[in-house]
């Protein structure tokens, strides 16, 4: 079990090497947000060390720069960063069912969009460790590509700004391409998330709903969908 | 009114913290109930696929170079590369193709 542990803290760390230089690379563009909020290059890091969200943190920063109130700001935070309260529905099904409430705290912590991706992704149960070793990976490349964010402004050449930004999604695509590989109703409900994505930016008036709001309703209907026309059989919730 | 920084700070990471960690700690059991449970099952493809298009074409310096990344990660994807690979690999296609286009 030890040895077992210290493997999976491994892998996470090794899995954890994208995600933390695409962070680094879209958590600086963060700590231009943060610049105009007001805050300095230290109290944007600690930002992003204790919220570890994008979306979250980014409306929290506009909100904070036109003035408003800390109950505006919590509510904000509900609205910008609810879709984790699905991933961690999805992830407490995933850990073994005896994990200690210890554990299940700490990943509590940083249950991000990458960080729930590849946590997902792995094979069988989660060892809490792999996570770990993700987080100890890609956290402070994050913390720190905000705190350079605020501190460098627009410095960093746009070509690799540029660059780094579709290096995310790189991983996104790593994480749901091959299971739609192997099954053709993940694929098809790649697609449809995919198709139906793009019309909602593109029809008038619901192109206003916000990306986390959209992100929201879309895993809501099509994953609800998905559940009532192709209920997944015992194995294969196993093994998701 | 005056608002601290790091009050704000706190509000922003205690709401977060609360809707992360609070599905994972009271949801102990597993679920038995089957629609609940393929519906989570769905959750990451849909979440992670809504969240990657269109936003990557918005994402660089040229939608082309976007097109081509998304490509290249879909191939590489489904021939089973590793999450690094896969990454670095959009990454690199958008910086080259980029010297080139904009």
């Amino acid at each position: 079990m030890k040895k077992n542990n210290k493997s999976c803290f491994l892998k996470g760390m090794r899995d954890g090497i994208p995600i933390s230089l695409g962070y680094l690379a879209v958590a600086f563009t963060l700590g231009i947000a943060a610049k105009n909020a007001g805050f300095t290059p230290f109290q944007a890091m600690l930002t992003s060390l204790t919220i570890n969200a994008s979306a979250g943190e980014f409306a929290g920063f506009t909100l904070i720069a036109s003035g408003a109130g800390y109950l505006e700001v919590a509510l904000m935070e509900i609205i910008a960063n609810a879709r984790y309260l699905l991933m961690s529905c999805a992830l407490s099904q995933k850990l073994p069912s005896n994990t200690s409430v210890l554990h299940r705290m700490l990943i509590g912590f940083d249950v991000t969009d990458e960080i729930f991706g590849v946590s997902m992704a792995v094979e069988g149960a989660l060892n809490p460790f792999y996570t770990y070793g993700v987080i100890l990976v890609a956290a402070p490349g994050w913390a720190l590509g905000t705190y350079l964010g605020v501190l460098m402004g627009n410095l960093l050449p746009v070509r690799i700004v540029s660059a780094l930004s579709v290096g995310l999604y790189g991983m996104f695509l790593a994480v749901i391409i091959p299971p739609a590989r192997k099954s053709k109703i993940i694929a098809a409900v790649i697609v449809i998330s995919m198709a139906a994505s793009y019309a909602f930016t593109r029809i008038p008036l619901i192109s206003q709903i916000p990306d986390g709001t959209r992100t929201i309703l879309l895993t809501l209907l099509i994953s609800g969908a998905a559940a009532l026309l192709f209920p997944v059989k015992e194995e294969n919730a196993d093994a998701s | 009114m005056h608002h601290n920084v790091y009050i704000y700070i706190a509000v922003m990471a205690g709401v977060t913290y609360l809707i992360r960690m609070l599905p994972l700690t009271l949801i102990r059991k597993e679920i038995k109930n089957k629609f609940i449970r393929s519906f989570l099952y769905y959750v990451p493809y849909v979440t992670l696929a809504v969240m990657t298009f269109p936003s990557i074409l918005s994402a660089t310096g040229s939608v082309w170079s976007a097109w081509a990344a998304l490509a290249v990660g879909i191939i590489l994807a489904w021939f089973g590369q590793s999450l690094l690979t896969v990454s670095v690999a959009a990454c690199l296609t958008v910086f080259v193709l980029e010297l080139f286009i904009v």
